[in-house]
């Protein structure tokens, strides 16, 4: 895996097996995660075209989810002050789910399982992008990553659990790094 | 197309909204330990049409600051501001100009 690089017609990379295996496992969580207790698409099209429909399924007290991870992906939209965070909520999350989904299928879409080249659109490469922070926002907080990564799991044994997930992040980080250079 | 972060200049009625209007409502974001400088510059580039060195500015005010103001305006864009930021997974969000 030497990173995405710029073509005439988007970007491109090359992933082994195993890489492939374990992006498409972890992308996979997250859209797991996310599309739990997804509302129903809403009925009326028109007024969801538009952005006017509240979200049917989320109930009136919706707030801030509970899992650490879904918080950090699902976040409020106000910081002080609970009643217009709430509002926001109703009105946007389930948006923002199905549009992280969609940014997950995108990526399951074009990253064979078996590995290999993978060549990229710049909507599809966007979609990499998104999905590839959320997987790296979901391990950043299942490792408890509080400071800048720099650092991050220096301390970590090779018997530690943790210590493979920390190798993931970090080259989940050079890989999305590399698809924002190309993309630049 | 780069556009003015703050203050943003917007074609105003003369109503008794004024007093509100005068007092913008603000996209914000927040550091956090885990989008990358690059990206997180990328974003901004990408969702306000910033150009490269302001994008990095804010990118770094968010990370040495804590926290930027990276839109000015009417709260529905500033809501969507927000959205659109989180879309992207970046911590943002709205408040009032007090």
């Amino acid at each position: 895996m030497a990173g995405f690089r710029a073509t005439s017609d988007g970007v491109t990379a090359r992933f082994a097996k195993p890489e492939a295996v374990i992006i498409r496992d972890l992308v996979g969580q997250v859209v797991e995660l996310v599309a739990a207790d997804m509302p129903p698409p809403a009925s009326d099209d028109l007024a969801a075209l538009v952005g006017l429909t509240e979200d049917p399924g989320l109930a009136d007290d919706a707030g801030l989810p509970e899992d650490p991870v879904l918080a950090r992906l699902l976040p409020d939209g106000y910081r002080d002050d609970p009643d217009a965070a709430h509002e926001f909520r109703r009105f946007t999350e389930s948006g923002l789910r199905s549009a992280k989904v969609e940014s997950a299928r995108t990526l399951l879409d074009t990253l064979p399982a078996g590995g290999g080249k993978v060549r990229l659109s710049s909507d599809q490469a966007e979609a990499w992008l998104r999905s590839l922070n959320d997987v790296r926002l979901a391990l950043g907080v299942r490792l408890g990553v509080t400071d800048d990564y720099d650092g991050l799991g220096e301390d970590v044994q090779a018997d530690d659990p943790r210590y493979a997930y920390i190798q993931v992040y970090q080259w989940l980080a050079y890989i999305q790094e590399s698809l924002v250079a190309a993309l630049s | 197309m780069p556009v003015s972060v703050a203050p943003v200049e917007v074609s105003r009625p003369e109503t008794d909204q004024r007093a509100e209007l005068d007092q913008p409502w603000l996209t914000i974001v927040w550091n956090d330990p885990v989008n990358l400088m690059d990206y997180v510059t990328y974003v901004f580039q990408r969702v306000f049409g910033y150009s490269k060195a302001k994008a990095e500015k804010l990118m770094l005010d968010v990370h040495h600051k804590g926290r930027a103001v990276v839109a000015a305006g009417a709260r529905e864009a500033m809501e969507r501001n927000a959205e659109t930021l989180h879309g992207y997974g970046l911590w943002a969000t709205v408040s009032h100009d007090a």
